[in-house]
């Protein structure tokens, strides 16, 4: 699904103050796969994700998604294939939109927004189904400005608003790092369902060690911009939380 | 003395479509732009030589949206392509319009009495003024339904996200670049064709015409916007209603403070008096009472 060749990134190149983020990452993601990124700050795990989803380039090094080199491709025309949920819970939404305004953009996202209105009583009623399965009453809020909700809140529906048109990729930097613990297990108990049920291609960074052993199917560990550890699901389940740990000592 | 208020009220529907532009940009984008006094001149000039030269006034219409457009486009392309900041865009194509504008006209001031205009199209009331009014009011109806029915669309949800959360929107598929060109190309053509308005109504056009206009649309919208705030205001077709209300309001305070006989001289400094009035009140308010009320940036 996604195939990283030789990605080498630096910031301020030829500078005093150049930093290398990413050094050389070669990296394959099958389709359906929920891969698990961990890592000391400043390892170069949000500027992967950068670079798959196309807000930041490559300063050497090709993309590929789904077979097509996508290098050039700047995000807006990556996102029919990519949704991505921020660590910062305002991020991924309109706050001043409703939350069905929220949701008609995201049911379009891999489409062209035209002169039409979207939101009849059919598509209504699609939302209030979608969003009444998290089990938080807010399909009876759909008129309601997205900002009037908790950050827990706009986690989880920008979460299943990726669900809304096709989605080949998720990308979810830090999504919990937010939220108190128990909106924080809604929304990965979310996007494990979402992986499972839909086939989403996921990848995720959490600095949460227990939820980098208790989700996915795969565990990678970056270090000063190179992959330091790559395990399998079969490699992941032997692991305990105590091994995790001694990885960052 | 009604006549004098009738008179604003006709005014401020004129200068109705200029206070959406504004809208647009300002509360919809997010985005400061002042090519507004370049683009109402500009609508106001194309008018002048155009109905001079006997076309039809309807067929003029189409020509003064399209310029309006152009100088949006100008400004949108200077703030999105080049990366400058959207005050000194507009600053920019502004003051490049000045030029445009004399060459266009000709002359600094070109009468347009005794020229068919669009308020002579339709001849409904045997009087003028309510001729006038009436052609006006059916003008602004159509144009806010219009509106209204824009932003509700799919595009339309696409164009206020945009100015809502830029980060969101273009992981949402949207190129932000173009839809904020076409928003502000939009907005110019709106203030154009309140130009296009303001000359047949006044029957000339001047090349001073539009020094200062935007603070008029800045002070309707403003208006609009503690209106909303105190009414609670969410639906988009009662926003729009309001930014047309606001311009209404704005108009009758300038009548008002002529009518008092102040020197017409002063009028510009009562303007911007009245729009620092709006913008403070809000906050003293909320001074007193503890705490800003939310959104009222500017």
């Amino acid at each position: 699904m996604i195939s990283l060749h030789h990605i080498t990134k630096y910031f301020n190149p030829g500078k005093a103050n150049e930093i290398c983020a990413l050094q050389d990452i070669s990296l394959e993601i099958q389709k359906g796969e929920f891969a698990v990124i961990v890592g000391a700050n400043g390892s170069g795990k949000t500027t992967l994700l950068n670079i798959i989803e196309g807000a930041e380039k490559p300063s050497s090094g090709t993309v590929e998604i789904r077979g097509q080199d996508v290098t050039p491709l700047p995000e807006y025309k990556r996102s029919r294939w990519v949704a991505r949920v921020f660590q910062n819970p305002n991020n991924g939404t309109a706050p001043d939109l409703t939350i069905l305004d929220n949701f008609r953009l995201a049911a379009l996202r891999t489409r062209g927004k035209n002169i039409r209105i979207g939101i009849d009583a059919l598509f209504r009623k699609k939302v209030r189904e979608k969003i009444s399965t998290l089990g938080m009453g807010l399909e009876e809020k759909t008129d309601q400005p997205m900002g009037s909700l908790s950050g827990g809140q706009r986690q989880a529906l920008t979460l299943l608003m990726s669900t809304m048109d096709e989605t080949d990729i998720l990308l979810l930097d830090e999504p919990t790092a937010a939220l108190d613990p128990k909106s924080a297990l809604v929304v990965m108990n979310l996007a494990d369902k979402l992986n499972k049920e839909h086939g989403i291609t996921t990848l995720l960074i959490t600095h949460n060690l227990k939820d980098a052993l208790q989700n996915g199917s795969r565990l990678i560990q970056l270090q000063e911009g190179k992959i330091l550890r790559d395990l399998n699901t079969e490699n992941k389940n032997r692991l305990s939380l105590p091994d995790i740990y001694q990885w960052f000592e | 003395m009604s006549q004098f208020f009738l008179t604003a009220v006709q005014l401020s529907i004129c200068l109705g479509p200029m206070a959406l532009g504004i809208f647009i940009t300002m509360k919809v984008f997010n985005i400061p732009d002042i090519t507004t006094d370049g683009s109402y001149t500009l609508g106001a000039v194309v008018t002048a030589v155009l109905l001079s030269n006997h076309w039809p006034a309807l067929a003029v219409l189409p020509v003064c949206l399209l310029a309006g457009c152009l100088a949006g486009i100008c400004t949108g392309l200077i703030h999105t392509k080049l990366k400058i900041d959207a005050l000194l865009a507009g600053i920019l194509v502004m003051t490049g319009l000045y030029s445009v504008n004399l060459i266009i006209l000709g002359r600094s001031n070109v009468p347009l009495i005794n020229l068919k205009n669009i308020f002579s199209v339709f001849s409904i009331f045997n009087e003028e003024l309510y001729n006038q009014l009436f052609v006006a009011f059916i003008i602004i109806i159509v144009l806010a339904f219009l509106m209204r029915y824009l932003l509700l669309t799919d595009f339309g949800i696409a164009m206020r996200a945009t100015g809502n959360n830029p980060a969101m929107t273009k992981s949402m598929g949207i190129n932000n670049d173009l839809i904020k060109i076409t928003g502000l190309a939009m907005a110019n053509a709106l203030t154009a064709l309140s130009g296009y308005l303001v000359a047949q109504y006044q029957g000339f056009a001047d090349i001073n015409m539009g020094i200062g206009i935007v603070i008029t649309g800045l002070g309707s919208v403003l208006i609009a916007d503690a209106l909303r705030l105190w009414l609670n205001v969410t639906k988009i077709g009662w926003q729009i209603l309001l930014v047309l209300a606001g311009s209404l309001l704005f108009q009758m305070v300038l009548a008002f403070t002529l009518s008092m006989g102040i020197d017409p001289n002063f009028l510009k400094l009562v303007t911007a008096l009245f729009v620092l009035l709006i913008v403070a009140l809000p906050r003293m308010s909320g001074r007193l009472s503890g705490g800003l009320p939310k959104n009222n940036k500017i």
